[in-house]
């Protein structure tokens, strides 16, 4: 249809120029730091792609950054700004947790796994349907119920962790019974460590039936036309609210299956913060990705690749400096994407 | 001509990426004509007018005015110069007055404050100079759409300038309204100023002006004298071939086997974002085979009333029946399906997502009829878009293209063959502007269209701020003024002056 690979170019221009930005930027501060920017790279790359360890370890990250961006680019397409991955991302691990915990211990895993997934779908999704309810019924403001509801999620969660559910002397809950899914590591055992595991690949199905879903069938056929230009989508017959909350709560649910890549893939329990700020990265990663799943699969890989990155290389500059990089290639996509000055448009036209 | 001319523009280019606005563009006004720029929309016309007035910088070309070449100076400096532009949108701020919103920018102060009375008086007397009649003390929120056109206009002559350009200024206005400004600009002539006006109503072109250039696809393409030319001659350089002006032709044939009428509206009241009644009590009934033509100027309740008969807005009461089913309840989507057709007043925004394809466009509103539960069928998306752009001669015929990419024209024609160019013909058509901002080739079509719909038993609802278009096409004329239908009239009889009088609600019904 319409999102032709004809304009590949054009997808792809602006995120190149901010990673060219960054690269700049990063030679600078590594200059700073009196050393080598070619010798710190190369470790970066060193560190993250060219060992199994490394790269075990972006794969893991990435893994949860391309289900939070997923979580944000769904709504963004409909025109709405999702703040709220964050707290979906914790409901999402929390559901999956405690249905794994709740689980027989002689199921095998698949069927464990599929109902923690699903369970920690059902957890984000209805974090989700907050602000789609609150927007569909009166037009609240999206952006205001995520960021505000972020912080009552979380401070819920980590108060009925530790007032009722952690394990003797820790701040997490005791381990699932049934879903823990296989790692990397089981197989090759030069992943050895590293905590990749088979949510990836669950991660990158949800990638592909997100673009199924945007770009082939009529709902995201609507979906998006709500996005691009509201009063035609519903002079076409389209129900706005309807297709916000139906938005906010895929992206939820996005969101809460990304928690399933830590609690049934790597550590087989909830712990409290377990996010660490992967929620808001999937805003950038949405944003360089250009809400493109494949775009998003890209651009989780990269931030992921920075900061494991920042790990390796910490010894001869601090790995804060990675993040900074992460902040100096958000801004200067934000800068030059059309989505981002979409959104200004509409929220100062709003204002006036 | 002996004196330099007022504007010499040559050789104008300006594209925007890889559209080319204007391609080559020279325009010559003399001093103190009126001169017309007209042609079609996206034609250039306006893009050329913001290169004169310092908004955009031309890729290529000079522009002189006054013998002083200014190619790619600011506002700023086309302000100094006395060039003017009154903008299709005005520009004024509604809690100030009329003096306020004159002054604004050039605040006339004394000591420490402002001089209101002196901004009072300085307007007064330049609203006494150049016949622009406005109270200065009254605020902007209080003025009618013609009023406030003219404190556009108070506010461009405040900064002294002496070219006047106005973009489409009488898209707004009413019949006596635009004698009115006739009238104004008549007397800033006399006072040797300079007007240009951008348009594509022919007859304004003829009653106005003493110049005409066209321009066609960024080029211009002929500049003519108006005493010596005729519409058909304008029109022809407009499009680049002969095209049959709209006439009125018949009154359409209303089937009188047809017991019930298709449409009927009782008592309807719509509220809108600022008032309760937009429309107040509004009843009517239309036939199969009827175009039933509303007119009025802009912002008496027709936009409400189309909207609200498509369902994108809420009743207040009332009731709207189609083929004797009451619609009051159903949503945008179940209208659609009972053979409800809009064409909504403004294309880019509720007509067309522009930024997909012809294709997806051409099913939007029907997109269920392609679906099944996990796809869209593209194959018949695809073959639909290629029988519609090839029936609708939608150009470029390329179904892939964003309609964002086509022609103000032919973006009308993809609604047109969306909500026409099924396989049955709508029972009710919601036709709200259908040919505004459209090219006078595409108007010819759009009109042959109705027509068709019209006599395969379909009942037209016609709204239009062309008083020609309505008057036209329609079997009978109704006008709405403050949110109520003042008066029906049939279409055999409806004059410009006698609709224009209730237009303005000079004219009365008796007994109300």
């Amino acid at each position: 249809m319409s999102d032709r690979a004809t304009r590949w170019d054009e997808a792809l221009l602006p995120p190149a120029i901010a990673l060219a930005i960054a690269m700049v930027v990063g030679d600078v501060l590594i200059l700073a730091f009196g050393q080598a920017p070619g010798h710190v790279f190369g470790m970066l790359l060193e560190g993250t792609w060219g060992n199994a360890y490394g790269f075990g370890q972006t794969l893991y990250k990435a893994t949860t950054l391309i289900c939070t961006g997923l979580a944000v680019a769904i709504p963004l397409r409909a025109g709405l700004f999702n703040i709220g991955a964050e707290s979906q991302l914790a409901a999402g691990g929390f559901a999956a947790g405690v249905a794994g915990i709740l689980l027989p211990a002689w199921l095998p895993w698949p069927i464990g796994a599929l109902v923690c997934v699903l369970a920690a779908a059902v957890g984000g999704g209805a974090i989700g349907a907050v602000p789609g309810a609150l927007k569909a019924r009166f037009g609240a403001s999206e952006v205001i119920v995520t960021i505000m509801l972020n912080f009552i999620v979380l401070a819920f969660l980590n108060w009925i962790v530790a007032a009722k559910l952690h394990a003797p002397d820790s701040l997490h809950t005791v381990e699932i019974a049934s879903g823990a899914v296989p790692r990397f590591a089981d197989v090759s055992s030069a992943f050895r460590g590293s905590a990749a595991n088979l949510t990836l690949a669950l991660a990158l199905s949800l990638a592909a039936a997100c673009w199924w879903y945007l770009f082939r069938t009529r709902g995201g056929y609507e979906l998006r036309a709500v996005g691009l230009q509201p009063g035609a989508a519903e002079n076409g017959g389209v129900v706005l609210g309807r297709t916000w909350f139906r938005a906010l709560v895929l992206g939820g649910a996005l969101a809460g299956v990304g928690g399933v890549n830590y609690v049934l893939g790597y550590k087989h329990y909830y712990e409290e913060g377990f996010g660490a700020g992967t929620g808001y990265m999937g805003i950038a990663v949405a944003l360089v990705g250009r809400n493109h799943p494949a775009g998003i699969i890209l651009a989780s890989l990269l931030f992921a690749t920075l900061s494991q990155g920042g790990l390796a290389v910490n010894a001869i500059v601090p790995k804060q400096m990675m993040e900074i990089l992460q902040a100096v290639v958000i801004l200067a996509v934000a800068v030059s994407v059309p989505e981002v000055q979409r959104l200004l448009r509409a929220s100062t036209k709003a204002a006036a | 001509m002996t004196a330099t001319a007022a504007i010499q523009l040559t050789g104008i280019a300006k594209a925007f990426g890889p559209v080319h606005a204007i391609r080559s563009a020279s325009l010559t006004i003399a001093q103190g004509e009126i001169h017309a720029l007209m042609g079609e929309n996206g034609a250039g016309k306006s893009t050329l007018m913001r290169v004169l007035a310092g908004m955009f910088t031309p890729d290529a070309g000079t522009a002189a005015v006054e013998g002083r070449d200014v190619t790619g100076w600011d506002t700023k400096a086309a302000i100094a110069a006395g060039v003017g532009m009154v903008h299709q949108h005005f520009m004024l701020v509604p809690t100030l007055t009329v003096a306020e919103n004159v002054m604004l920018g050039r605040e006339m102060t004394s000591g420490w404050s402002l001089d209101r009375a002196g901004a009072e008086a300085a307007v007064r007397a330049l609203c006494e100079r150049t016949g622009l009649v406005v109270d200065p003390a009254r605020l902007v929120a209080d003025l009618s759409v013609g009023e406030a056109q003219r404190v556009e206009i108070l506010k461009v002559l405040f900064r002294g300038a002496r070219i006047l350009i106005l973009d489409e200024p009488t898209a707004v206005l009413s019949p006596p309204e635009v004698q009115e400004l006739w009238r104004v600009l008549r007397t800033l002539r006399a006072n040797g100023g300079t007007v240009v006006l951008i348009t594509h109503k022919l007859d304004e072109v003829i009653d106005i002006s003493d110049t005409i250039t066209v321009m066609r696809a960024g080029e211009t393409v002929g500049r003519m004298s108006t005493a010596g030319t005729t519409p058909a001659d304008i029109a022809r350089a407009m499009v680049g071939r002969e095209v049959a002006l709209a006439k009125r032709v018949r009154s359409g044939v209303v089937t009188p086997t047809r017991a019930s009428p298709r449409l009927e509206v009782r008592d309807l009241c719509v509220g809108s974002n600022t008032r309760t009644h937009a429309v107040d009590r509004v009843s009517f009934a239309v036939q199969a085979g009827e175009i039933f033509g509303i007119a009025g100027v802009e912002g008496n309740g027709q936009t409400e009333l189309i909207e609200a008969l498509a369902g994108l807005r809420r009743c207040e009461s009332g009731s709207v029946q189609l083929d004797g089913q009451e619609l009051s309840g159903c949503t945008v989507s179940e209208r659609i399906d009972r053979g409800l057709a809009h064409i909504p007043e403004d294309r880019q925004e509720r007509g067309l997502v522009l930024d997909y394809s012809l294709a997806d466009n051409l099913i939007l509103g029907r997109q269920h009829r392609y679906a099944s539960t996990f796809a869209l069928d593209r194959v018949r998306v695809a073959s639909n878009a290629t029988t519609q752009i090839a029936a609708f001669d939608i150009r470029p015929p390329d179904g892939t293209l964003p309609a964002g990419a086509l022609s103000g024209g032919n973006q009308q024609k993809i609604v047109i063959a969306r909500e026409l160019g099924g396989a049955e013909w709508p029972a009710v058509i919601l036709a709200a502007q259908p040919t505004r901002g459209v090219d006078v080739g595409a108007i010819e079509f759009i009109h042959a269209r109705l027509r068709a719909a019209r006599d395969a038993g379909a009942a037209v609802v016609l709204v239009s701020a062309d008083l020609g278009e309505v008057i036209a096409l329609s079997t009978r004329v109704a006008v709405m003024y403050g949110g109520r239908i003042v008066t029906i009239v049939d279409g055999d009889a409806a004059t410009a002056a006698t609709l224009g009088s209730w237009m303005t609600g000079a004219a009365r019904a008796e007994g109300s």
